[in-house]
């Protein structure tokens, strides 16, 4: 009796990111962290995505943004995930860095797991440049700053310079 | 029941290679241009929002869901999609106002071909257990069906090659077409053989972008103060996925579906066929029982530019531009999914005036 059969099936594709996206990791294969404006509600999202998810407008205007962000949400990994370098237990944080509105995921290190909160300001630690690619993992992960947590309602809000958005 | 009417409708230019361009960006240029054609600023404006594409095209996992940035969709909004082509999308939607949830809908298709190999990506779509495991290209299928059309005398090869012509020449007139040119029957003879019996050019190209569409009923249509195209009937049939089990000379399911249409009612002045290969043009215009006062594809029809997942849509779009140019009066707009036109719905398009002589 058969109970089972393969049925392997290879699909060959040619990825593209996007045109904004493609910009994006375009600045980062030069170090630089960028997000992108809506013409219609001034939120920047890094990465951008296109447009802005909120007002179905295309977003143009580039921002350069610091390495500096805050975290906004985080969990501490403590199970082994198949095909991943990174040995447990490890954060990955939902991130806002300074300057846009929009939150991305990226690991944070070189702090006590157990006293990564919300609000906490973090920084970039960026790969050697010889390494750089068209890739997020150019910035290797995020790690605490020394400076004094951000409140709740104003996550999201702060710009490049430290000021209110 | 209230009368359902395309109030806009607008498609990207069919490319070969769309380059960068993600599937946000494929969309959104559409979705201002139907916005535009009624005055309304977003998705927002409307009651209900539908779409319908392949994430297995461009190989990016829910890049359905992606499309939804294209849209403004903060504060939520009621919004739906099919993995088929968007004319089912307009299936859905139409649905949607006839049961008096909706009184407006915007309908998208996208498709983003060019980074697989199409041809092999949809053989995917065939039955899990017998032919999908074999990678049945959708050309080859295309040629058994065309092989038995020729050996049973049903067509010419001439035939086909006519059809490509007219497609070829009919595109001059089309902006948006990939493929278009001044060829001869004779010259696309001399041809060679691709994957016998077909020939390069009886195959639609592979090609990228989208097409969107604002369907209300008539009384929104009219408070909006636009011009519309009544959709007066619409249906589709499916076949079985066993190829054996068919008769792929004939195409059943388009006939049911334009009885259960109405398409017979009037006299069709358009009919805009979604026949990816050349002798399928045929199969459907013979089970439409189309004769010489229709006019047959004069956009090109998919010969001249195929936007998976789109071109169903845009069939029915095309037969909404005749009708308000006044180039017609009345119109088929027919979509297919599935191998050898498995699955096929059929739209009949009328004029308000038409529509209206239809009442009394």
């Amino acid at each position: 009796m058969i109970t089972d059969i393969k049925t392997p099936v290879y699909l060959q594709y040619k990825f593209t990111a996007g045109n904004s996206q493609a910009r994006f990791l375009a600045q980062l294969k030069r170090g630089i962290l960028t997000g992108q404006r809506c013409p219609s509600c001034a939120k920047v999202y890094c990465p951008p995505r296109g447009s802005c998810a909120a007002c179905g407008v295309g977003t143009e205007e580039e921002v350069k943004l610091s390495g500096k962000a805050t975290v906004q949400s985080f969990t501490i990994v403590a199970i082994p995930i198949p095909g991943n370098p990174i040995k447990p237990p490890f954060i990955i944080a939902n991130l806002v860095p300074d300057g846009a509105n929009i939150s991305f995921i990226h690991l944070m290190s070189e702090c006590v797991n157990e006293e990564v909160h919300i609000g906490q300001r973090v920084e970039a630690i960026w790969a050697p440049e010889e390494e750089w690619d068209y890739a997020m993992s150019n910035i290797r992960y995020f790690k605490p700053l020394d400076e004094p947590d951000v409140a709740v309602e104003d996550i999201g809000h702060i710009g490049v310079d430290g000021e209110g958005i | 029941m209230q009368k359902i009417a395309i109030v806009a409708y607008n498609q990207s230019k069919c490319l070969a290679n769309a380059g960068g361009s993600n599937e946000v960006e494929l969309i959104m240029p559409q979705l201002r241009a139907v916005f535009g054609q009624v005055g309304l600023n977003n998705s927002q404006d409307v009651d209900f929002v539908c779409s319908g594409s392949c994430d297995y095209l461009q190989g990016a996992a829910f890049a359905f869901v992606s499309g939804v940035d294209a849209l403004g969709a903060v504060p939520p909004i009621k919004e739906s999609h099919v993995e088929m082509d968007a004319a089912w999308a307009l299936y859905e939607s139409m649905l949607k106002i006839r049961m008096g949830q909706a009184e407006s809908a915007l309908i998208y298709g996208f498709g983003k071909s060019s980074p697989g190999e199409l041809p092999i990506v949809l053989s995917q779509q065939l039955d899990p257990y017998y032919l999908a495991p074999q990678w049945v290209d959708t050309v080859s299928l295309a040629a058994m069906q065309a092989r038995l059309m020729l050996d049973s005398g049903a067509i010419s090869e001439r035939d086909m090659a006519e059809v490509v012509a007219r497609s070829r020449n009919n595109a001059m007139g089309n902006s948006l077409a990939q493929l278009a040119s001044t060829v001869t029957a004779d010259e696309l003879l001399a041809e060679e053989s691709y994957v016998s019996p077909l020939r390069k050019s009886d195959c639609c190209p592979i090609s990228d972008g989208a097409s969107a569409m604002i369907i209300c009923t008539v009384g929104k249509a009219e408070e909006w103060g636009v011009p519309y195209a009544i959709i007066s009937g619409i249906d589709h049939r499916i076949e079985t996925h066993n190829l054996a089990m068919r008769d792929l000379t004939d195409s059943v399911s388009t006939r049911q579906a334009a009885a259960a249409a109405g398409a017979g009612q009037g006299p069709i002045d358009v009919a805009e066929l979604y026949a990816p290969f050349s002798h399928q043009e045929i199969i459907l215009s013979r089970a439409l029982g189309l004769g010489a006062e229709t006019d047959i594809n004069p956009s090109g029809g998919v010969l001249a530019g195929n936007l998976m997942m789109a071109s169903g849509l845009s069939r029915i779009g095309e037969v909404f531009n005749r009708i308000i140019s006044g180039d017609a009066q009345r119109g088929i707009g027919h979509a297919t999914s599935g191998p050898c036109l498995q699955h096929n719905l059929v739209a009949v398009l009328e004029s308000e005036q038409c529509s209206a002589r239809g009442n009394t």
